[in-house]
């Protein structure tokens, strides 16, 4: 078996080598998209990613798919891969639904990696979707604590704001980091999704409203929270050497890395850090043969202002315990030295649970190929995504460089 | 106690019905498990013994709770925590109690052992809190 199937053994050898390429991308409208059903959503985005590269025959040149969804009770429907597959017209090829709560399109796309890699389908569709605004917030919040260990989290009535307030609490006391560092997290996403008429919210705010939302979960306010959004994305896939037969633009994936830990919060070693975001990150920096201070920009899993925090210390932009002062400093908005959710992120595009990988795929996508328009990073060559699942016991990292 | 009960969720709860704190240690390597566990996550053994855990712990981190899921929806705002007991096993649960200005990183807690949960439905554990 090549080692490059393996996780943690001989990533090495690629020497930053592309795994895959990226020849086509879709979204659809994040938001409130009432009287849509997922599948409709779905095949917004993939219009989008089938017109984007002409030279595609999606009919005939796709040969598998893998959707992330998170959950069947948001509109009492199962059995995702066929559904989604069927509606966006490729009926008949094998497709499957990848399930690893939040990180379930980050996961599709790894699916699709070993898919081509594999040697079995040459060009492979993945992504994800989620229909969620039509449900109570007291009903989203059930379903999304699924993604927690239930005997002893759900059960004692933690929710998923909840486990990452514990965090957060734990990471303000050993490291003072504050409410206001948080907040700015808010600012600058909302900011960047002001740029982006794809976010679920397209405005601006400010600190001040930021800080005198109301509390979700102490220490975390409304405004420290994802949206509750509906929308789909989707990436195309295919061999490197196959690439420019599609598309004169390719975007080479050249690290991919997939960790997991304990389900539970209560049973890791630290509560100030994500080690799954430590193992992917590592395991894919060593791929793609980069530091993090070859990043240019990130689309990192904000599902929480303090999540984004975290995430620049488990993937390296700074010091264990300065994520509070790198936020303050701004080199992560844009303009900054290594601008973070430049699609405005979860927090402002929206977090439909199983579209984010991809979506955040779809973001360094438009970036490294010059079509970001407002919000485009000049020049950008390297970028990288991190997807989180749960509270953390799934964590994938994908590394991409442009060709442009 | 006898070594045929399973080292699992459901005899951890029945223990704590019983007002027992009870951890599975393991035989091979003696990694203590709370939750107890039917297999080592250490060295794969599926050998063990029951250790009775002291109640009385250290609050490792917390929160509030305000927006709740609508079987917790009358509670918020409500104290959840994160509580090192000895040998440097940790549970969450919720904190009461307290008043919750009061709440602090380190302080100590310890464990109340709840009542069942209604008869007919699964699962029946009981809801344990920690109090100061």
């Amino acid at each position: 078996m090549p080692s490059i199937y393996r996780h943690q053994r001989g990533p090495k050898v690629l020497n930053g080598k592309p795994l895959v390429s990226i020849i086509s991308a879709g979204m659809s409208k994040f938001g409130k998209r009432e009287g849509l059903l997922a599948r409709e959503i779905f095949s917004e985005a993939a219009f989008e990613a089938f017109s984007r590269c002409p030279k595609l025959e999606p009919k005939k040149d796709i040969k598998a798919m893998f959707i992330g969804h998170m959950g069947e009770a948001y509109e009492h429907q199962g059995h995702t891969g066929s559904a989604i597959a069927d509606w966006a017209g490729l009926t008949g090829i094998p497709a499957t639904r990848t399930e690893a709560a939040c990180a379930s399109s980050g996961a599709a796309l790894r699916s699709g990696i070993y898919a081509v890699l594999s040697g079995l389908a040459d060009v492979v569709v993945v992504g994800g979707v989620e229909k969620m605004t039509h449900r109570t917030t007291s009903e989203v919040t059930e379903y999304l604590a699924m993604a927690s260990d239930y005997p002893f989290e759900q059960w004692h009535g933690i929710t998923f704001p909840g486990l990452f307030a514990l965090m957060a609490t734990a990471h303000m006391h050993a490291y003072g980091t504050t409410e206001e560092q948080m907040a700015l997290v808010a600012v600058k996403n909302h900011y960047h999704g002001s740029l982006n008429p794809k976010a679920h919210l397209q405005k601006e705010i400010t600190l001040q409203t930021a800080m005198t939302s109301r509390y979700v979960a102490w220490p975390l306010k409304l405004y420290d929270c994802s949206l509750i959004t509906d929308g789909a994305s989707c990436i195309v896939l295919t061999k490197p050497e196959l690439a420019n037969k599609y598309t004169d633009q390719p975007v080479h994936i050249v690290g991919s890395a997939q960790a997991s830990d304990t389900i539970g919060l209560y049973e890791r070693k630290s509560l100030t850090s994500i080690n799954a975001t430590k193992l992917a990150a590592k395991t894919a920096y060593d791929m793609a043969h980069l530091k993090p201070k070859d990043i240019e920009l990130a689309e990192v899993h904000d599902c929480f202002t303090f999540a984004e925090l975290m995430a620049y210390e488990d993937l390296g932009f700074c010091k264990i315990g300065e994520s509070g002062k790198l936020i303050e400093s701004g080199q992560t908005c844009l303009g900054g030295k290594i601008p973070v959710n430049t699609s405005g992120g979860l927090k402002a595009k929206g977090h439909p649970v199983g579209a984010t990988g991809t979506a955040q795929a779809y973001e360094i996508y438009l970036q490294l190929t010059g079509q970001a328009g407002k919000r485009q990073v000049k020049d950008a060559k390297v970028g990288l995504t991190h997807n989180i699942g749960g509270s953390g016991a799934t964590s994938v990292v994908h590394i991409y460089r442009g060709t442009q | 106690m006898t070594a045929q009960e399973p080292f699992t969720i459901e005899q951890f709860y029945k223990f704590l019905g019983q007002q027992k704190l009870m951890a599975g240690k393991c035989l091979k390597c003696g990694k203590i498990h709370l939750p107890p566990r039917p297999l080592c996550d250490n060295c794969l053994s599926q050998d063990f013994e029951w250790m009775s855990i002291s109640g009385k712990g250290k609050l490792l981190t917390y929160t509030v709770i305000h927006i709740a899921s609508e079987q917790f929806k009358a509670l918020v705002p409500y104290a959840v925590g994160i509580v090192e007991l000895e040998n440097g096993l940790k549970i969450p649960g919720m904190i009461q109690k307290i008043n919750q200005e009061q709440l602090k990183i380190g302080m100590g807690l310890t464990l109340d052992f709840g009542t069942c949960s209604s008869p007919q439905q699964w699962p029946q554990w009981p809801r344990y809190c920690f109090k100061p």
